[in-house]
């Protein structure tokens, strides 16, 4: 792999060597673990490892709930209820999995603001940054997909009315929302092939996790300080860096055991919290629930979805531009999808030339207002869609792309960036050197 | 800044979820043995709850998803294997399709379904309802205690308050805790319907509602106990993990931090 200078894998006994002629599978692995990686990362960086562990957990226990449930409308729901009752720690692995999800996009949503704030997503990280959000689509497509397995009411309507989204699209939106379903409406046929890609999507996404490692892993970690490694030779290199292992799998493995210890405290005393009790009621077409939410994660972008009525002087103008062909529904898909299509365009709308939020003090607050925003966006998604919520969602949407498509731009133009530390040697000695000297100085004084 | 934007997130995340479903119907807060971290049930209501179904709520209810056999698990009512047999013998009988013909259930057998006068299954009510979702709406409530169905069940089986109208047909009851506010399940309760055993509480309306919805919660979720032990000691085990992991992390990080010391 290019980027950083440091040693690579060497094979010593004469196995190795013969190994390593034929395929070098040590070496690769040797040179991923010891990739030198920047000093100075904070405890942000450490949501990669609850996410691909978490990619792994839920993969292990969805394996072994296969194994218990039937994919068909008059059993799906039924057989839920022989894995909490009759199998053997069933219950463990179906809230394990089900509250995996919350964990993962937990997780997903803590990466993606890093990488928002530390400005990860600029050049060169653009294609980490790319292959990270089909990731997370393929996530939200996932998660949607295993939401319907249990065949309960929430799963029913909920598949109802996110495919419903589909044929929202003009002339072929029909088309488009009959083959996602395998027919006229939910039924059978689509429970049998959300099971299918249900299966499929986590496997999609480990490769694409791969490769979302290797780009990384090409560039270099983006830092806190937004500064790169310096890469003139080894020694130089070494100044900035510290290897993989031990020293970030240790601080890793311990945050995670902080935020797995959270997790099981949830599976454990509240696996139920953040479902929907209408999903422990059988799927019926004949009743609708009162409230049809979808689970937190979605509440977002389904707020932004919801914003745009017919009422929104924009809504009207894009419909009477178009003839009528872009109406107020197929306004807020379009929305929706451009919500997170916004985002993936940050490398290129992002004029500054300053990577690391840190030292933007104009950009600190725009990008403060967005954390508020989504937070808004995601408690405005689940409140019925009458006064003053919708002016609510309406303004908290505008937000969010103006926040991409006019801020940004913008803020690269007329902010007056602080000065940056020129290595993150002397960034990471900066830090250390004053907040750790006040508890260190007692130790350290008779030690000089 | 940026540590406290994710910590408020996060708490946000988990405060703002509990919240919706909120408008209808008035849920009291009533207390169970089975709330909360620790709370475990009580098998002697769960026997009283047991009661309560058999003689008054299994005439329209159904529990399809509850094997007999479980009435004997040790954290749920803990009967004897021929106590349940006696139970499934004496109370259900079964179609079997071998034999063709009706036969007195056993424990392998679930209890029947009942759609005879097309009341819900009560299998999984407890988990299927929301109850208190306060203080103030903020689902903090439901974080600590459960999602309340429980007590959505006694609010429900209490909430009569007398009143009836007819409506196409079928006479609906003024309920407090029904969303809409009329139901058209009969009064199933009144107080002293069943006669508890020596030792036990007098069977007034309030105490055989908390007894059956204790029960009912037990049907929803059998393995309660053991998830809870189980969160328990998974939360302990990962705090010392965690503590030696944050140990040996200091550690090795301590010459990269302190190159100067």
């Amino acid at each position: 792999m290019a980027g950083i200078p440091h040693d690579h894998y060497e094979p010593k006994t004469g196995g190795e060597k013969w190994l390593h002629s034929r395929l070098p599978v040590l070496g690769i692995l040797y040179d991923t673990i010891m990739i030198p990686t920047p000093k100075n990362l904070n405890w942000m960086w450490i949501w990669g490892i609850v996410l691909t562990f978490t990619l792994v957990l839920q993969i292990a226990t969805g394996i072994t709930l296969v194994m218990h449930y039937t994919p068909d409308v008059s059993l799906a729901f039924a057989s839920v209820e022989h894995i909490m009752r009759d199998v053997n720690g069933g219950w463990a692995l179906r809230y394990i999995h089900a509250n995996g999800a919350s964990l993962f996009f937990v997780a997903v949503y803590f990466h993606i603001f890093r990488g928002l704030y530390y400005g990860s997503y600029k050049q060169p990280r653009e294609v980490t940054w790319i292959i990270g959000i089909l990731i997370y689509l393929l996530m939200m497509g996932t998660a949607f997909m295993g939401y319907v397995l249990p065949w309960g009411q929430m799963s029913f309507w909920g598949a109802t009315v996110i495919t419903g989204l589909f044929g929202a699209i003009p002339f072929i939106g029909e088309g488009i929302q009959t083959w996602l379903l395998g027919g006229p409406a939910v039924g059978n046929y689509t429970l049998t092939r959300f099971f299918s890609l249900h299966y499929l999507f986590p496997f999609v996404i480990l490769g694409l996790v791969i490769v979302h490692i290797w780009a990384f892993h090409t560039t270099g970690n983006n830092n806190p300080s937004g500064v790169e490694v310096r890469r003139g030779s080894k020694a130089e290199a070494a100044k900035d860096t510290v290897p993989f292992w031990p020293y970030y799998v240790l601080k890793d493995l311990f945050a995670l055991a902080v935020i797995l210890a959270v997790f099981f405290a949830i599976v454990g005393f509240m696996p139920n919290y953040l479902g929907h009790p209408d999903n422990y009621i059988e799927a019926n077409p004949l009743a609708t629930p009162a409230h049809i939410v979808p689970e937190w994660y979605f509440l977002p972008f389904y707020a932004i979805l919801r914003a745009f009525t017919g009422e929104v002087w924009v809504v009207q103008l894009a419909s009477f531009i178009t003839g009528g062909i872009v109406d107020a529904k197929f306004f807020g898909v379009l929305a929706m999808f451009g919500a997170i299509a916004v985002m993936a365009l940050a490398p290129w709308l992002d004029t500054s030339s300053v990577r690391s939020g840190r030292y933007r003090p104009m950009f600190k607050w725009w990008f403060a207002l967005l954390i508020v925003d989504f937070m808004v966006l995601m408690w405005v998604g689940a409140q019925p869609t009458t006064f003053p919520y919708d002016w609510i969602s309406l303004i908290a949407s505008t937000y969010w792309f103006a926040y991409f498509l006019v801020i940004l731009p913008l803020l690269g133009v007329i902010e007056k960036p602080l000065q940056r530390p020129d290595t993150i040697e002397a960034e990471f000695e900066a830090h250390h050197g004053a907040s750790g000297g006040e508890a260190q100085k007692p130790n350290v004084a008779p030690a000089e | 800044m940026f540590k406290k934007l994710a910590a408020s997130a996060l708490v946000a995340t988990l405060v703002g979820t509990g919240a919706y479903a909120a408008e209808e119907g008035h849920v009291t807060d009533y207390d169970f043995s089975f709330e909360g971290p620790f709370g475990s049930y009580d098998q002697a209501q769960l026997q009283r709850g047991l009661q309560v179904y058999t003689q008054v709520c299994s005439a329209c209810h159904g529990l399809r998803y509850v094997p007999l056999r479980s009435l004997g698990d040790e954290s749920g009512p803990g009967y004897s294997d021929a106590e349940v047999r006696a139970y499934a013998e004496g109370n259900f009988e079964v179609f079997d399709e071998e034999i063709d013909d009706y036969r007195p259930a056993r424990p392998t057998d679930t209890f029947p379904a009942n759609e005879a006068a097309g009341a819900p299954d009560l299998s999984l009510m407890a988990k299927a309802r929301a109850g208190f979702h306060g203080p103030y709406g903020t689902g903090l409530n439901q974080f600590f205690k459960g999602m309340g169905g429980p007590e959505y069940i006694v609010s429900l089986l209490t909430g009569y308050t007398g009143e009836e109208r007819q409506q196409a047909g079928t006479i609906l009851y003024e309920n407090e805790a029904f969303p809409g506010g009329w139901i058209s399940m009969a009064p199933p309760l009144y107080g002293e319907d069943v006669e508890y055993a020596e030792g036990q509480p007098e069977p007034t309306l309030e105490q055989e509602a908390k007894d059956v919805a204790a029960f009912l919660m037990w049907t929803a979720e059998p393995k309660m106990m053991a998830r809870k032990q189980a969160g328990l000691t998974g939360v302990l085990f990962l705090i010392g993990l965690s503590v030696l992991l944050y140990l040996t992390n200091k550690r090795i990080w301590k010459p990269i931090k302190h190159k100067h010391s």
